[in-house]
């Protein structure tokens, strides 16, 4: 199967260049103190935050007296893949992830505001259809977002691939993960353009690197245009509630 | 049920307003709050449901496989319940923190869908003593508002009525080995007979008054908790006590009476609610809800 075709149509009919269809939302539950749900195309995510509060149980001997002890953890829904999963977490590849992610979120959380005390962030693959890794990435920031949780700036992950060996692919979905071709995973501070984590399976030449994590980058710059505006849209609909939010085009503070 | 902290005086106001059938969200003993459902939300599964109650949020996925049926039951297939409670309903519930809720609910479901009455496995069966569907019926709870074991029947029998099972189309014995030859067609299915599932309804007792479908709050005030699996048309057929504390025998008896009449309400609800979504799912293009909205 070609990931390209030569009309320069991938297999879903997107051009290399283009993202799948993300639609989100802030602020899906009530109890937690921040939340966030994100499809990626097929790839559905649902991610909550609690805290920060004092450490509970095991934690409470891993505190850091200068920062905040950022814990995280990643399921998958049993059903949420082709074939049925045994269990929602705790086998390696989902530990694996569970640390990227954490990786990924320390480097824009400013946990120095938090000393002595806990971040919960859970992160649920309802839905998995490739990219896993980054929606739960961009679902957190969201959640973290939403739970107002200082931050440098958003954490935002893409992939990218390398079709037929020049061409290179942003945003991948499953079925051009299977078919086969290298897939690097980038999560970036994207308005500084810093990279926080990067993850490599497969080989290309290193030649094709540049151009390569230039795309995944540029994923990133665009995904984080989408949930900037998610952002500032749920501000502005839940400020309008309490009359604090309200601001006219000119930007001029009603 | 999580971190749900009250004082003395919050109690005794809970339940000062259940002597006086009037709860502190407006109910009545025997009022359910409202319940959101959608259905075939899950694309990778053969069927699923969300159920939103109230503040309890529940996603079913059921996916059908052909297994080997047991030995002492050659002519039945075989259904499974998984409980994963997620960590996103309370930090409590991370790693292996939620397993003894999920192991009581899912107990549950098995022995209140025990009865052939209920749910006939038979139909499940393909070939005698060789080949059945196993029905991984998986429940994800995303939020704890109270009454979970409620919404998660009620998201069960949705994800259960919309499971589509693939016709198999011939069936050949090579020596030992079978041929099983599945439809080609996607929407070549059958569907399930959802109709003497039961619904579970718990009783919560505060004070001397039972009251149904409990909040968070409320349940922290009882003493004890009665779940009972009712059918359709009003049998009881699976029934246990959950939590601490004790319940008089009368108010057993009491509880299977109200059980009953609540159960049929209840199912009755639901049928009308799965009609309409069917009826919404059958247009063309149907929108998908989800979590957006």
């Amino acid at each position: 199967m070609e990931l390209l075709t030569d009309q320069g149509l991938r297999l879903d009919g997107r051009r290399p260049n283009e993202l799948r269809n993300i639609k989100c939302k802030m602020g899906v539950y009530n109890q937690a103190d921040g939340s966030a749900y994100i499809e990626q195309g097929n790839t559905k995510v649902l991610a909550t935050v609690y805290g920060p509060h004092q450490p509970r149980g095991q934690a409470r001997n891993r505190i850091h007296h200068d920062e905040a002890l950022v814990n995280c953890q990643y399921s998958q829904a049993v059903f949420s893949a082709g074939e049925r999963k045994n269990r929602p977490r705790g086998d390696r590849k989902s530990q694996e992830i569970s640390i990227h992610i954490r990786q990924a979120l320390v480097a824009a959380i400013r946990t120095e505001l938090y000393p002595r005390s806990q971040l919960d962030i859970f992160v649920e693959v309802l839905q998995a259809d490739g990219g896993n890794f980054c929606a739960c990435v961009n679902a957190a920031t969201l959640a973290l977002v939403d739970a107002g949780v200082g931050m440098r700036e958003y954490a935002v992950a893409c992939s990218a691939s390398l079709a037929n060996g020049e061409v290179p692919l942003v945003d991948i979905s499953h079925l051009e993960e299977m078919t086969g071709g290298p897939n690097l995973t980038v999560a970036s501070l994207p308005i500084s353009g810093q990279v926080a984590l990067m993850e490599m399976s497969q080989r290309f030449h290193s030649d094709h690197l540049p151009k390569v994590l230039e795309r995944a980058l540029e994923g990133c710059k665009d995904i984080h245009r989408i949930l900037d505006d998610t952002v500032r849209k749920h501000v502005e609909e839940t400020g309008r509630a309490s009359g604090w939010g309200q601001v006219d085009r000119a930007g001029i503070v009603l | 049920m999580a971190g749900v902290l009250l004082s003395e005086a919050e109690k005794t106001f809970i339940l000062h307003g259940v002597q006086n059938d009037l709860r502190n969200d407006g109910r009545s003993k025997q009022d359910y709050r409202p319940i959101e459902l959608e259905m075939d939300i899950v694309t990778h599964a053969n069927g699923s449901a969300r159920v939103r109650l109230a503040n309890t949020d529940i996603l079913v996925g059921v996916k059908t496989e052909i297994d080997v049926p047991k030995s002492d039951q050659p002519n039945q297939g075989k259904i499974e319940f998984f409980v994963d409670c997620s960590a996103n309903a309370t930090p409590e519930f991370e790693g292996k923190g939620g397993e003894d809720l999920a192991t009581e609910i899912s107990n549950f479901l098995r022995s209140s869908f025990a009865s052939p009455l209920s749910f006939d496995l038979k139909t499940l069966c393909i070939l005698k003593g060789v080949q059945c569907w196993i029905l991984y019926v998986d429940i994800l709870i995303l939020e704890c508002g109270g009454n979970l074991f409620d919404a998660v029947s009620l998201a069960v029998k949705a994800a259960l009525h919309n499971t589509m099972v693939p016709n198999v189309e011939t069936v050949a014995m090579d020596g030992g080995n079978v041929d099983l030859q599945l439809s080609g067609d996607p929407y070549d299915c059958w569907r399930l007979d959802i109709t003497n599932i039961p619904c579970l309804v718990t009783l919560t007792k505060i004070g001397e008054h039972l009251i149904v479908d409990p909040t968070a709050e409320e349940e922290e005030c009882s003493m004890a908790s009665l779940v009972l699996a009712v059918t359709e048309n009003g049998r009881i057929n699976s029934i246990c006590k959950t939590s601490v504390g004790s319940l008089h025998p009368q108010t057993l008896s009491d509880a299977l009476k109200v059980g009953a009449e609540v159960g049929v309400g209840l199912n009755k609800a639901l049928k009308e609610a799965l009609a309409r979504e069917e009826k919404r799912l059958q247009a063309d293009k149907p929108e998908r809800f989800g979590f957006l909205k």
